[in-house]
């Protein structure tokens, strides 16, 4: 029980000290956003223009304190107000999370099951074929930044061999539709995006999947297990791997923040419609609500994956649970 | 022992002195040992090399644009042009030294702050273990480069100090949580226990008794630092975050994207700013896996043991 409030506490301080990170940037950092927002309202009778000060937060004489309470109600109950073109931030943002969703979702998932397998095997096997072909791959998967991941295969299949279009999320004129042609004209278009992110992440699956079995196959257990003459495959999966695989779940959510990170990047590579591209034009057109939405969006979804796993390792492994 | 009697509390310096030759000589040796780790150190003498002197590497004038617009690669301009004619080449040469600035000053920063955070919540334990503790927590988990574009729009063509800046209030907390953990470890060893009965002060205990043990997961802290911050410097400036008037890989990608190179046949100019920043990267982390090599003896085994695990 204890372990619980911990957690809960530790999640709760932080999506606090995330909401209040998200209040003060765009008052206390030089360049107020949100005369920036207004300098695209010149010319508006003042009235109007008051009501728009109001509603960015502005006002000179504004109460910090009463706005900030006000701030974070907001956010609590999911009002995000208007973006710089006047649409409901919601909306907006309900329409590129699909396809971020998807994107970041497979891609985790994919990377995630194939980097702790090879990790599996390649520590199984150590200096074996695959192993001294996966140690110098891993180089290249965990340093190689995600943009050039994204340019190199935008390069030789997008524009050299021509397999893959060049960018968006579907043709210019397909219409949305449940067919078979459209669905195949939305793959085409994720495959290079959905591609770069799983190269970009796999590395760090494999790189600790494969330091971990090597610790865990020197235990005793495991000798025990080689002694009693199981197979290897039930030594390799049922008391290795089992094992092993224990911080890489921790890791998954502490994952998700630099996937998220990378999404903005590979989505702004393929100019790829979904919500880091929606973060970046957003935040670079300072346009504020939009902005406030999705930080807190990314901070909630990595807050709430850490909380999935630390619960999940807790279950796991009942080692943890009093830490 | 050649010294026995030199007290520690009667020549503090010369203690920590010798304490940080011992650790740098055997951390030199285990570099030299190490093949990753040769290698990785060569690609870095070659990069330093180049940002000290490109003057030496390319005569031209980076910014001058007095060449024809869009070149493809030819023998005069190894990697062509922009798109107002500058020579792409000149500027992957030049902006070599403002990259590696950017690169160590981070990671040394980062490195110095995860130190002082880390090593303080260890050794002091108690409250100002658990609000550090927390406050590292909040760091890790708060999505870094989110963070990072919204604070560098606020500071859209600030330049140099500004991205340091950023990335180092954003990138200390992993290297803290590792070096508390370590510090966490040593805290309860006898030669601590004989400092404090000695009647040390703690900043004399940091510095001299716990740092030098410390010293590999210090380096290793600052390389891991640094692969971080090649790829997440350049990719802010790769977004527009930087300035786009100092030269650093990071704009060239910018503007190279901004100008749709890979498009439109003049891939070199986006593909050899983006290779020099993986090749950074990648002699740091060459460097970054030796030292886990060194540090975890499970992992060094492996060579060793080929014959019979295969």
């Amino acid at each position: 029980m204890r372990f619980v409030a911990r957690r809960l506490g530790l999640f709760l301080v932080t999506l606090w000290a995330a909401l209040t990170i998200n209040f003060l940037i765009p008052r206390l950092m030089p360049g107020n956003e949100a005369t920036a927002v207004l300098s695209h309202f010149r010319g508006v009778n003042p009235a109007a223009l008051h009501a728009l000060q109001v509603e960015f937060g502005v006002n000179a004489n504004e109460n910090v304190l009463l706005s900030y309470v006000q701030y974070l109600g907001n956010c609590l109950t999911g009002q995000f107000g208007l973006d710089a073109a006047r649409v409901p931030v919601m909306s907006v943002i309900l329409q590129g999370l699909p396809w971020t969703l998807a994107l970041v979702g497979v891609t985790t998932v994919i990377a995630f099951v194939a980097g702790t397998l090879l990790g599996v095997v390649g520590a199984w096997r150590r200096g074996g074929s695959l192993d001294s072909i996966l140690s110098p791959l891993l180089f290249i998967l965990t340093t190689f930044p995600v943009f050039f991941i994204a340019l190199l295969l935008l390069f030789v299949f997008g524009v050299i061999l021509g397999w893959f279009p060049l960018s968006s999320n579907y043709s210019l004129g397909a219409t949305p539709s449940l067919s078979l042609d459209f669905a195949w004209d939305v793959l085409s278009h994720a495959v290079l995006p959905g591609v770069t992110l799983v190269v970009a992440t796999a590395g760090g699956w494999i790189y600790t999947m494969r330091n971990n079995m090597v610790t865990t196959l020197e235990e005793d257990y495991v000798k025990m297990a080689r002694a009693k003459g199981l197979s290897s495959w039930r030594i390799m999966f049922d008391y290795s791997a089992r094992n092993a695989i224990l911080p890489n779940l921790t890791g998954f959510a502490m994952q998700l923040g630099f996937v998220l990170g990378g999404s903005i990047l590979v989505e702004y590579t393929f100019s790829y419609p979904g919500l880091g591209y929606l973060f970046f034009t957003g935040t670079t057109n300072h346009d504020l609500p939009l902005q406030e939405a999705l930080f807190l969006f990314y901070t909630l979804a990595v807050l709430v994956c850490v909380l999935v796993a630390d619960f999940a390792t807790a279950w796991l492994d009942p080692r943890t649970r009093d830490a | 022992m050649t010294v026995p009697m030199s007290r520690p509390s009667t020549a503090p310096s010369a203690a920590a002195a010798r304490g940080y030759r011992d650790a740098g000589a055997r951390l030199g040796r285990a570099i030299l040992r190490n093949r990753k780790a040769t290698i990785g150190l060569g690609l870095l003498v070659v990069i330093t090399f180049v940002a000290l002197f490109p003057g030496l590497v390319a005569p031209d004038d980076p910014q001058a644009a007095i060449y024809g617009q869009q070149l493809g690669p030819s023998a005069d301009h190894l990697l062509g042009t922009t798109q107002v004619g500058e020579d792409v080449f000149s500027q992957l040469i030049w902006g070599t030294r403002l990259t590696l600035i950017i690169t160590v000053a981070v990671g040394a920063l980062t490195t110095l702050i995860s130190v002082l955070v880390g090593v303080t919540a260890a050794y002091v334990g108690g409250v100002a273990d658990r609000s550090l503790s927390l406050l590292t927590d909040i760091f890790l988990i708060i999505p870094t480069l989110p963070l990072l574009i919204v604070l560098s729009s606020y500071l859209e063509g600030s330049g140099t100090i500004a991205i340091i800046a950023v990335l180092v209030v954003t990138g200390w907390a992993f290297g803290a949580r590792q070096l508390r953990a370590q510090g966490l470890t040593l805290r309860t060893r006898a030669y601590l226990e004989a400092a404090r009965v000695r009647g040390e002060t703690s900043p004399y205990i940091i510095l001299v008794e716990i740092l030098p043990n410390m010293i590999s997961l210090v380096v290793a802290s600052f390389l891991g630092s640094a692969v971080y911050t090649v790829a997440t410097a350049a990719g802010l400036q790769f977004l527009g975050l930087g300035n786009g008037s100092e030269m650093t890989w990071g704009t060239m990608l910018h503007f190279a994207q901004q100008n749709g190179a890979i498009e439109s046949g003049n891939a070199l100019w986006a593909l050899a700013p983006g290779a020099a920043v993986a090749l950074l990267g990648t002699s740091f982390a060459l460097l970054n896996y030796a030292f886990d090599e060194i540090g975890n003896p499970a992992l060094r085994r492996t060579r060793r043991r080929r014959a019979g695990a295969a």
